[in-house]
């Protein structure tokens, strides 16, 4: 039976990470257990007597990839953008695309809040004619969509969905639904990030939500371990290059797996908390899975959103097990930002690319720093060492949450 | 102490290649910003603010679309020197 609605292919990876400066540098990184955070080497941590003195920042600076001028006009976080498209696009075979036919989808927790405060410094201390004229295009949100849609010549639009925790996730979702709805043939998606900054760092630090482990950063960040206390804040880019399944085939494109399914809820019940009972997050997870024609019993692994919170870890798996009761059972669940840190923006998409990757080598990246794990986790983490996932089909889930309510998950599947 | 033609003309290259990418060695007197540098309005802007920084010359807003050429702004920099 032919499929009623065009099928999403991933057909190109790209990141730069606190774990590499490539998706593939990254996922070594994952299966040999690494942890990405560190003491942070800023002035400002002092100067601001900062409650978390520690960050998972990219291995590889974009200073170091990108063109001087680029890094003048694009805030740190399009630039991550710009980097990880770029790789995303190569490996994708640097495909040839109506530019009607393309578009981009990069979305961002916080956007360019370093543009932000570096032009609120120049007007404070210089005058308005010293805000650099390039600021507010550089701090939009929407920068980094702009900046990959102008690199790669996007023109079936560039968009932005901001969903705080969930935007990479959710660009991603909004990329296939793009190409099913047949209005587009490519679309480049992903996530960036770059608030490695004194403001945001203080500002989740006085929600409580950092992990304040400071003697011990590659430590800090325990998801589903009884002592964890937080997330570790993290940076970087991933992009994923969709394409429908028709033109990947008429390219003859290296199809690495099929984005199968994309669900999405809302909470309605705190703007920062997770709703406890964990149904809105359920019914994004279960509504993915039904998106891709299959049943809970067909997934054997969860890239958890698992950001190493006291209460976000147990909501999710309150909402993991109501989603897929007895089933969940046989579901290998990862914590990648035990190794990551939490990207933001970024996490969702670079979790997709984890999940793809789990597909492509049918292996279950691994989750680090559980000494103990919590109690209430009742479901089956993969601890320490990647673990295989076996032949056939494989279906996986990328779970991930934002502040405001948000719930996306997204399904990826072996592609025949 | 007051500028000279080729003091200017050196500072504002160093500018606009920070600015623009473009090799310093490419800011000669003939170019045009607009077409020769492709320099766009915006980043004229930031050049010109710079400039105003470096040499002290202050470049009125209304002026600078009239600065065609780097020799435009050579002449325009030397004449408003502070005193």
């Amino acid at each position: 039976m032919t499929s009623p609605r065009p099928t999403v292919v991933v057909t190109g990876l790209g990141a730069t990470t606190p774990l590499g400066g490539t998706a593939e540098e990254t996922w070594q990184a994952v299966l040999a257990g690494r942890s990405g955070a560190a003491t942070l080497d800023e002035s400002w941590v002092e100067e601001f007597e900062l409650p978390v003195s520690f960050a998972a920042q990219l291995t590889v600076p974009a200073a170091e990839v990108l063109k001087k001028v680029e890094t003048k006009r694009l805030d740190p976080f399009a630039q991550y953008a710009l980097v990880a498209a770029r790789e995303a696009w190569a490996n994708a075979g640097s495909p040839e695309v109506v530019p009607e036919r393309l578009a981009s989808a990069v979305g961002t927790g916080i956007g360019g809040v370093q543009t932000l405060l570096t032009a609120w410094e120049a007007l404070r201390t210089k005058g308005p004619r010293r805000v650099y004229p390039l600021s507010i295009p550089m701090l939009m949100p929407n920068s980094a969509a702009g900046t990959v849609s102008l690199e790669f010549g996007a023109r079936a639009g560039a968009h932005t969905l901001v969903s705080a925790c969930s935007s990479g996730a959710e660009s991603i979702g909004y990329g296939a639904h793009l190409i099913r709805e047949g209005l587009a043939d490519v679309v480049i998606a992903g996530g960036a990030e770059a608030s490695i900054h004194p403001l945001p760092i203080s500002g989740f630090a006085a929600m409580q939500a950092l992990s304040t482990r400071n003697d011990s950063p590659q430590t800090a960040s325990r998801p589903y371990d009884t002592d964890r206390d937080g997330f570790v804040l993290g940076e970087g880019a991933a992009i994923l290059i969709l394409e429908s399944e028709e033109h990947a085939r008429a390219r003859g494109a290296n199809i690495i797996c099929e984005l199968a399914g994309f669900g999405v809820s809302a909470d309605s019940h705190h703007i920062a908390a997770p709703e406890p009972e964990g149904a809105g997050a359920s019914r994004a997870m279960a509504d993915a899975v039904r998106d891709a024609g299959a049943t809970p019993a067909d997934l054997c692994h969860i890239n958890a959103h698992a950001t190493s919170t006291p209460v976000g870890d147990v909501a999710e798996v309150a909402a993991i097990r109501r989603a897929f009761g007895d089933d969940a059972d046989h579901m290998a669940v990862s914590g990648t930002k035990s190794m990551t840190g939490h990207l933001l923006g970024a996490a969702g998409a670079l979790e997709a690319i984890f999940s793809v990757q789990a597909v492509r080598d049918r292996v279950a990246p691994p989750t680090i720093n559980i000494d103990n794990l919590d109690p209430a986790v009742t479901l089956d983490v993969v601890r320490d060492t990647p673990r295989p996932l076996g032949d056939g089909d494989l279906l996986v889930l990328d779970n991930s949450f934002g502040f405001g309510g948000h719930n996306v998950a997204l399904a990826f599947r072996t592609f025949a | 102490m007051a500028y000279s033609d080729q003091d200017i003309l050196d500072g504002l290259a160093e500018i606009v290649s920070e600015e623009t990418g473009v090799d310093a060695s490419e800011v000669t007197a003939d170019k045009t910003f607009t077409d020769d540098l492709d320099v766009d309005s915006l980043s004229m802007m930031t050049i010109a603010v710079t400039a105003e920084e470096k040499f002290g010359a202050k470049i009125p807003d209304e002026e600078v679309k009239n600065l065609k050429t780097v020799g435009d702004a050579v002449n325009f920099i030397k004449a408003n020197q502070p005193a």
